[in-house]
């Protein structure tokens, strides 16, 4: 087990060589980083010294890739690319082509992001399962139709729509909640409770009907039939026996999101103003704030990779059977 | 001198092209899939149920008005005295806009609500003795043909019914001619033409009144630049069907070449596809998507000269945006591809094949390729619909299609501002949301049917 864990560790390495080799060609196919000092010091008729300057204090004045100017190993190390991902794998995110500090943006803006997932994504979870639940018990019959018509229409509708119509008829129509912003402390449920719901309710057709199949895969095992062969009543069997078994496959599935969590939702954070990661990112992208951009990418692959062994560790807790190698 | 249809100048953008071959392609490969009587028998446990032949003909219906949309032309500007050489207008129309007849050129002053007979904003205007007072001015285009303006309900309703009979006349017409065609060419077979049938109808009733009706009115109102609200979102669906189509066609190459040769290859060839694909998908999609679209703009903006039309230049990003969203999401099919592979390949007539010595890409075309074709065909349908939502979401960012071009997702996006008005502007978000989720229903709807008919565990 433990070797594995290891070894899928320094496996990630090379993805994440991979991940910011692909940004970096990317954005800097975009902008030289002369460009992005015009873009960030603002001015058309910046001088040749300013933009010389502000290279030189963010690190962008050395070639890019390979530096022909240096022997053996200033080749690959003296480069933009080795000096700021190198950091990256510290975890050290360093400045923001604006000259913020990253490090201590994301750790202050982590929170509200948190506040707003992991609720969102606990509930959404206990909801679906409810419902799958309820919709299992009823299946071949028209109320089993009816739902799984109701889940297909639910997730025909694009999430900015749940947004809009929540915002306005609940914040603005019947001025229950504030339409958005954020107070940090325990002033916050007021804000979070609207985007909860929301997030919660779009979520509904996809994951009913998903846990549906699941639970309708688990009732159709040879188990269920001898248990109610010998004479165990319905609500048992639903309860003690499909239940318990159809939410191994459900909580394995959702354990790789989890880290993922952390990076908080771009489009709900920015339409009800919450000042999280999600947020944080989207104001990066339109600003065309490389750092930002490259850091979130790379934190974001760090935590998916960390799901992905996450689930498999998960297998192996919720079946002996599985063996790691 | 009078200007004929003939007299313009037919425009080939790229995703006009692109659009049609692709529909003659997958035209051709579902031909191609009913001449196995396997697939055969799958497709018609498809049309077997009533859902699945309605949601097909209302997504076939989406696709006629994008071909439809996908027609360009330039109308030649009238000729001057001393010109030599006709010169066309840069505004590019499509055949749809002449079954508009005119809807594009009668725009308004800014919002007006639907059916309305005046401007949605108060402004200042003079009375016949030039005194000046605030009041809602006159629509230009709408109820011009009415003399009292108070009979407007009247004329709506006569108007509307002379529109749904004749919608119900054209589809009888339609219907009647299926019905005798079938009668001489097979007996009755079990399909749920019925079905067929009621959509067809539907959709040509509802067309009929909503196009018969938008020569006197704005039936969905006006948005904030005084165009036609239901126009504009009709416009849409070029849009929409466009990306679902294009973006999922491009994703399927790559996913194909590299998850079969992943899956039947192994060896190194299995780590490097692995490798690609983890990484590629452990980066946020969002992300990669906007970072590659901000790369295009820059090109827009480094390349002018190629870009002198806008409708060229709004189609240029279009089109490499579906390209962008194809290269990003073809990691799951991939992925899907390898393992069904790996697990085909050890089947016994595939090591058979291989012990008569057949080649490789034989073994692939004849016995491989036939045998994932259905996990392709469910990632086709599924990721349509994903494609068209993922639009809105992309346009709401700021990395979606251009500005200029109409979309759902432009239209949403201005939602936002109108929403918070007060009174509020509903309609143009209202029709955007219609449209859309008729689309993206029809579409998860047939794909539901096509994953029942074809997935093989049911």
């Amino acid at each position: 087990m433990f070797a594995y864990i290891v070894r899928r560790t320094l496996y990630a390495i090379p993805i994440l060589i991979g991940v910011n080799i692909l940004t970096f060609a990317l954005f800097f196919m975009v902008n030289t980083p002369d460009q992005m000092a015009r873009v960030q010091l603002g001015d058309k008729h910046v001088s040749e010294e300013a933009i010389e300057q502000w290279k030189i204090q963010r690190g962008y004045d050395k070639p890019l890739f390979l530096n022909s100017e240096e022997n053996s190993q200033g080749l690959f190390t003296d480069t933009v690319f080795y000096q700021k991902s190198f950091n990256l794998f510290l975890l050290e995110f360093g400045r923001s082509d604006a000259g913020r500090m990253i490090g201590a943006d994301i750790q202050q803006r982590m929170w509200p992001s948190l506040a707003l997932a992991i609720p969102t994504f606990i509930i959404g979870i206990a909801v679906n399962i409810v419902f799958a639940l309820f919709v299992v018990m009823f299946r071949a019959t028209a109320i089993d139709t009816a739902a799984l018509i109701l889940c297909v229409a639910l997730l025909s509708i694009s999430a900015i729509f749940y947004i809009l119509g929540g915002q306005y008829f609940i914040a603005k129509l019947w001025h229950w909640v504030p339409i958005s912003g954020y107070l940090p402390g325990i002033e916050a449920w007021r804000f979070l409770i609207l985007p909860v719901a929301i997030g919660v309710i779009s979520g509904i057709g996809g994951g009913t009907r998903l846990y549906r199949t699941l639970f309708l895969e688990e009732a159709n095992k040879d188990y269920v039939r001898t248990a109610r062969a010998k004479g165990v009543s319905e609500t048992s069997v639903l309860f003690k026996h499909i239940l318990p078994n159809g939410l191994i496959p459900i909580l394995t599935s959702v354990v790789v999101v989890i880290p993922s969590l952390f990076m908080g939702s771009l489009l709900m954070e920015s339409f009800f103003g919450i000042p999280g990661l999600g947020s944080y990112t989207l104001d990066a992208i339109q600003s065309q704030d490389f750092a930002i951009v490259r850091s979130m990418v790379f934190l974001g692959s760090v935590l998916y990779i960390l799901g992905l062994i996450l689930t498999d560790i998960s297998y192996t807790l919720v079946d002996p059977r599985v063996r790691l190698s | 001198m009078s200007m004929s249809i003939l007299d313009v100048k037919p425009v080939f953008l790229l995703s006009d092209i692109l659009i049609y071959i692709l529909v003659a392609s997958l035209v051709l490969f579902f031909y191609q899939l009913m001449r196995n009587p396997l697939s055969r028998a799958r497709w018609r446990a498809v049309f077997q149920t009533a859902t699945g032949m309605s949601a097909f003909v209302v997504i076939c219906f989406y696709v006629l008005v994008a071909l439809l949309d996908s027609i360009h032309y330039r109308e030649p500007l009238p000729i001057l005295a001393d010109q030599q050489t006709v010169h066309y207008s840069q505004d590019v129309r499509s055949v749809l806009d002449l079954i508009f007849v005119g809807v594009h050129k009668r725009s308004e002053k800014t919002y007006s609500s639907p059916f309305a007979l005046q401007l949605f904003t108060k402004e200042n205007m003079q009375d016949e003795n030039d005194n000046l007072y605030r009041g809602f001015p006159e629509l230009k285009y709408a109820g011009q043909h009415l003399d009292d303006p108070t009979k407007q309900r009247q004329d709506v309703v006569t108007k509307s019914l002379i529109a749904i009979f004749m919608g119900l006349l054209v589809s009888a017409v339609i219907v009647g001619a299926h019905k005798l065609w079938r009668q001489y060419r097979k007996p009755a077979n079990a399909l749920p033409w019925w079905s067929a049938y009621l959509t067809i109808t539907v959709l040509i009733v509802v067309g009929s009144w909503a196009i018969g009706l938008s020569h006197y009115y704005h039936i969905s109102g006006t948005n904030i630049v005084g165009v036609d609200v239901f126009y504009q979102s009709i416009k849409a669906i070029r849009t929409g069907v466009l990306i679902g189509t294009l973006a999922t066609l491009l994703t399927l190459p790559i996913a194909i070449v590299l998850g079969i040769s992943a899956g039947y290859f192994r060896g190194w060839v299995d780590d490097a596809v692995q490798y690609i694909y983890t990484t590629l998908s452990s980066i946020p999609g969002i992300l990669l998507i906007a970072a590659s679209v901000l790369l295009i703009d820059v090109y827009i903006e480094l390349h002018p000269e190629s870009f002198s039309i806008g409708a060229v230049r709004a189609d240029f990003k279009f089109l490499a945006l579906c390209f962008i969203l194809g290269m990003t999401s073809w990691t799951g099919l991939c992925r899907l591809l390898r393992a069904e592979t790996l697990k085909v390949s050890q089947l016994d007539y595939v090591q058979a094949a291989h012990a008569f010595g057949v080649s490789n890409m034989r073994v692939i075309f004849k016995h491989i390729l036939p045998n994932v074709t259905h996990i392709i065909l469910i990632a086709m349908v599924l990721d349509f619909s994903v494609f068209v939502l993922a639009e809105a979401v992309l346009s709401y960012i700021g990395v979606g299609v251009d500005p200029s071009m109409a979309s759902w997702g432009n239209m949403i996006n201005e939602a936002r501002s109108e929403l918070s008005r007060d009174p509020v502007v509903w309609w143009p978000v209202l029709s955007a949301f219609v449209l859309m989720f008729i689309l993206v229903l029809a579409a998860n709807v047939f794909s539901d049917r096509v994953r029942d008919a074809f997935d093989p565990r049911g």
